[in-house]
């Protein structure tokens, strides 16, 4: 595939600390875990960041750890175990084999191909609930989704901070 | 999707065999969550592991009713004195009111033989947030089983029956609301004494009796009380009071639908009751029982005669 316009200028990224994966982890656990005042609403932070860790290093962070991160979403938020962790699977996998073809595009369509990708992990959570019992409850479900996928944007900038510092580390430098 | 990578690098399984791999052991405790209910002693423990998290999530919103609390205005204060000590008088005439019921109850049922009914322990909770689920209504307070909270213990407010403890890790515990679509509640008419089950009606925040034959003698208004067949819930809790009642000659049964009494879905403080469960005597032990109080009684006999 050619690529028409121009690329844009790329910072050449330091290699990621675990550390920082981690963190980012816990981190967005803990956002999810936040008392909001609708469930059905808030974005889930875990997959979006999920998503991004799979996107950015296919070759560190893969469905095992997307699995064990939605056993624990399942655990603490007191659903259906088992859930959380299958969404979070497929949701890793979607994004490892896109993760060569998301990188290309500008931000704004990266948070679409992100969008269909949280939409998905969604309906497979909905679908696990309504095959155990439940009821349908209305297509707010899915804003939550599409406000992560917004969020794309300013994730990728956020996570990326950490590796864009200097390799030289400058005293005299203000910043 | 096509362009897999040669396997010229080792990299382990292939996406859509640990894909596979994962999708199945979803699938398989997913099975034995919703179908067996095995998988507790390992959702304890990864609810353990995602205590502190929940924890730490939970302060900021404490800070701020505590640092809200701090800036009330007197003028409110105020108010709200008045209003709880007029309610505390109301109140207290009940209770006096009930005191001398419950005593009279007390003779009456020792003349009758039945056996007296304990009260029974209450354990004042807190709601820490309400469980993100939203197929669910689902409650997360602040005391577990180091408290003394157990699974299947009732969960009542200031007006009514509120729901179950469903759930008892160490520190937390999860009740599920009466208007919980899975949850359903053993109610009686307090009018007629008319025996019904009232099952949570879901998103609408409402219950419903189901199965109630469309001619049953209930009407707009009437308030349900809980029966207290179950063993679960002490007998005589406001539970909910019927809104609407839809009878239609094409179904058997009439559409029931119940506001609850509680503030289920309001009230941050609430109080657990520790009734322990009256246990039915089984056969074999009614049997061992007779036996042994004959033998008794024999051997009083016996002595009697000797």
């Amino acid at each position: 595939m050619a690529v028409k316009s121009e690329p844009r200028p790329q910072h050449i990224l330091l290699p990621v600390r675990v550390t920082t994966v981690v963190a980012s982890f816990a981190l967005a656990l803990f956002v999810n875990f936040l008392p909001w005042r609708d469930p059905a609403l808030a974005p889930d932070f875990v997959a979006l960041v999920l998503a991004f860790w799979c996107v950015r290093q296919p070759r560190l962070v893969g469905l095992g750890i997307g699995w064990l991160l939605g056993l624990l979403t399942d655990a603490g938020s007191g659903v259906l175990l088992g859930q959380h962790a299958l969404a979070y699977s497929m949701l890793a996998f979607g994004a490892l084999t896109l993760s060569r073809r998301i990188q290309w595009f500008p931000m704004t369509q990266q948070a679409l191909h992100v969008a269909l990708l949280l939409v998905a992990a969604q309906m497979v959570a909905i679908v696990v609930r309504m095959a155990a019992g439940a009821d349908f409850p209305g297509w707010r479900l899915l804003v939550g989704p599409l406000l992560g996928a917004a969020l794309w944007p300013v994730l990728t900038f956020v996570l990326l901070i950490p590796q864009r510092r200097s390799v030289e580390i400058d005293k005299t430098r203000p910043i | 999707m096509e362009h897999q990578p040669p396997p010229f690098f080792k990299r382990g399984p292939a996406p859509l065999v640990r894909l596979a791999f994962f999708a199945s052991l979803s699938v398989a405790l997913l099975v034995i969550d919703a179908r067996f209910r095995y998988a507790e002693a390992l959702r304890s423990a990864l609810a353990a592991a995602a205590y502190p998290l929940q924890s730490i999530a939970a302060a900021p919103g404490h800070f701020l009713e505590r640092i809200s609390g701090f800036f009330t205005s007197q003028s409110a204060l105020l108010g709200e004195n008045a209003e709880l000590r007029s309610r505390l008088l109301a109140a207290s005439q009940q209770a006096l009111r009930y005191e001398a019921a419950a005593a009279e109850t007390e003779q009456l049922r020792r003349l009758i033989g039945a056996a007296e009914r304990l009260p029974f322990a209450a354990t004042p909770v807190e709601a820490l947030y309400s469980g993100r689920d939203p197929f669910a209504r689902k409650l997360i307070v602040d005391k577990g089983t180091g408290q003394g909270i157990r699974a299947g213990q009732a969960v009542v407010d200031e007006l009514g029956v509120v729901g179950q403890i469903t759930r008892a890790y160490p520190m937390v515990a999860e009740i599920t609301l009466l208007t919980d679509k899975d949850h359903a509640i053993p109610v009686q008419v307090l009018r007629t004494g008319l025996r019904a089950v009232a099952f949570g009606a879901g998103a609408s925040g409402t219950l419903e009796l189901r199965f109630m034959a469309a001619n049953a003698e209930i009407q707009n208004g009437d308030q349900l009380v809980t029966s207290g067949i179950d063993g679960t819930y002490p007998p005589g809790l406001p539970v909910a009071s019927v809104v609407r009642i839809e009878r239609d000659a094409a179904y058997a049964f009439a559409r029931i639908v119940c506001q609850p009494a509680a503030g289920v879905e309001r009230n941050r403080y609430l109080l657990v009751l520790a009734n322990e469960p009256k246990r039915l005597v089984l056969p074999d032990d009614a049997e061992s029982e007779r036996k042994a109080v004959k033998g008794k009684r024999r051997r009083k006999d016996g002595a009697d005669g000797g």
